[in-house]
């Protein structure tokens, strides 16, 4: 159901981020979204790529610390309150959100939010309740 | 079970005989070296001495006097008599040099001997020295101690890391001499590149010095290889490691007093301390030949054990060296260990063995920086996480040196792991 999220422990250290991402360049590793959560001295790369398996062994590989948690990644109307529409739903049933963002799709008329939730399975029932469409792995295009 | 049962046994009155016997000729025979010839002269001192409590007359020498006698002026026999010169770590100025005849040497490696015996070490035993040969004396201090005991010895010396587990493997190695830093280094590998399991090893006893570490890195140690770790002390000055040794119990380290007269003073006044008050350690060589050395500053601290340690040896036992008087740094008026702070990281399971202390100074305010790394198992991708195992290490560092230190988590395998003496602090304020 879920999709997978990456996350890459980061020291907050010049040209650090540029080694990690050009790791994955070298293995042809395509990321869709990623987000950069930060503490002043270290941060986390949270990133959705074309191939997390891959992706994960090669990280480990460079004795990088890298983890995965599965996520939601909602379909959202591109336009005034289709964000606030779906969030609604979530907080209605006590859903809470521990960080979300967003990325635009190739069509570019719809738009994909991507939810960290304790239960990422209610999330995700209550949401597909409400008519909305959740993407599996497959539905992202790379 | 002793190497020399009848000197490790000696009764204390015995003792005290031996010390007064041979100090007196320490100090004659010193009186004969130019430096202390020219020190005697100044002070209007005889080179003799009737009682031990006479010892405080004496000035004490210091790393400087050393120094300045360079190279030779603290040799007391005809030069042809010298069989051997170390030097010790110069980390700052001219290093200092040491001398030995035969004698000394054969002194030297019973000592030694007396303290691998004294941990368990047997004649059946096989030996991987993994200190570094040369003008240091780790290696070679061991390496003849080992091979009086009758151990077979691999003098492998320090580095090489893929080496040294291929010998450990196919050579059965039983006994290890290795800095701390460098066997948890060996560890890392032996379990996370080489991937072999630690059942496949004999290693029974490890031998750490060089570096001052902490009660819990030895006990992490020993859980890591389950094996026991031993400390063993000494400094190139009084010939080197060997000067002070565990013994099975693992409660303070035993100093051999009928080769070294010890006192502990107050670095700040000289003033000499009673047994059991915390201190510098000064050290007066009762049986070296080549070059006698009175009152030596060791600049360690420590203090004695009171009490007889129940494997029945006579010779009192120092405590674990608590630091250096020059290693201690002041941060904010506030005293520090290094040794502290690593007690502290060792608690925490979520970091990894390396760390390094940077002290800086922003806008004329110390800041004490501590740097750890994270453990690859404890990532869950959560900055949470991340987040609360910093303000664990942060509490726990203030509670223990008083000072509030800026922790900052940095990536596993990112800071330097050392093959030698790890440089763990580095302060930015002198710069």
């Amino acid at each position: 159901m879920s999709i997978i999220q990456l996350s890459v422990f980061l020291e907050n250290r010049l040209g650090r981020l540029d080694e990690v991402l050009k790791i994955l360049k070298d293995n042809q590793i395509n990321i869709r979204a990623l987000s950069l959560a930060d503490k002043a001295n270290y941060g986390i790369l949270r990133m959705i790529v074309d191939n997390s398996e891959k992706c994960i062994a090669v990280l480990k590989k460079e004795n990088i610390s890298v983890n995965f948690t599965p996520v939601v990644a909602v379909e959202v109307e591109d336009k005034p309150g289709g964000l606030q529409d779906v969030v609604k739903i979530l907080v209605e049933v006590g859903v809470n959100i521990e960080y979300m963002y967003a990325f635009v799709e190739k069509t570019g008329d719809k738009a994909v939010v991507v939810f960290r939730v304790e239960d990422t399975e209610k999330a995700e029932e209550i949401l597909m309740l409400a008519g909305k469409k959740i993407l599996e792995k497959e539905n992202i295009p790379f | 079970m002793f190497f020399q049962p009848d000197k490790e046994n000696i009764s204390i009155d015995n003792l005290k005989a031996v010390q007064e016997e041979c100090l007196a000729k320490t100090i004659e025979l010193a009186g004969r070296s130019p430096y202390y010839r020219k020190l005697f002269n100044k002070y209007g001192l005889k080179p003799k001495i009737k009682a031990l409590k006479d010892i405080a007359k004496f000035p004490f020498t210091t790393k400087e006097d050393l120094r300045q006698s360079y190279p030779t002026g603290m040799v007391a026999v005809p030069f042809e008599e010298i069989v051997r010169m170390h030097a010790s770590s110069g980390t700052t100025g001219k290093s200092t040099l040491v001398f030995h005849t035969k004698k000394d040497i054969e002194n030297w490696a019973i000592l030694v001997a007396r303290g691998l015996y004294a941990v368990g070490v047997r004649k059946t035993d096989i030996f991987q020295n993994m200190m570094n040969y040369g003008l240091f004396t780790g290696g070679l201090g061991l390496h003849y101690g080992a091979e009086k005991l009758g151990a077979l010895v691999i003098p492998a010396g320090s580095g090489n890391t893929k080496k040294q587990i291929e010998l450990w493997l196919d050579l059965k190695t039983t006994v290890i001499h290795i800095t701390p830093s460098y066997l948890f280094y060996l560890g890392h590998v032996i379990e996370e590149e080489e991937k072999i399991p630690l059942s496949k090893f004999s290693l029974k006893i490890a031998i750490v010095g060089a570096e001052p570490h902490s009660e819990e890195t030895r006990r992490k140690l020993e859980n890591i290889f389950g094996i026991k770790v031993f400390n063993c002390y000494g400094l190139s000055e009084m010939n080197g490691p060997g000067v002070a040794f565990e013994c099975e119990y693992q409660n303070g380290l035993h100093l051999w007093e009928d080769h070294y007269y010890a006192e502990i003073i107050n670095p700040d006044t000289g003033e000499v301390l009673p047994e059991g008050k915390e201190g510098e350690l000064v050290l007066t060589t009762l049986a070296r030949e080549g070059m006698p050395v009175i009152r030596y500053r060791t600049r360690d601290i420590t203090k004695f054990i009171k009490g007889r340690c129940p494997c029945g040896r006579t010779h009192r036992r120092i405590e674990r060296i608590k630091g250096r008087t020059d290693d201690m740094f002041i941060v904010k008026g506030v005293n520090i260990f290094p040794s502290q702070i690593e007690g502290v990281l060792m608690q925490i399971p979520e970091v990894d063995k390396n760390y390094r202390i940077v002290i800086d100074r922003y806008e004329g305010l110390d800041k004490l920086i501590v740097e750890v790394e994270v453990k690859k198992g404890f990532f869950d991708g959560e900055l949470s996480h991340l987040k609360a195992i910093q303000d664990k290490l942060t509490n726990k560092l203030k509670e223990n040196i008083l000072v509030t230190p800026v922790v900052n988590l940095v990536e596993p395998g990112s800071l330097p792991s050392s093959t030698g003496k790890a440089q763990r602090v580095i302060d930015k304020r002198r710069l």
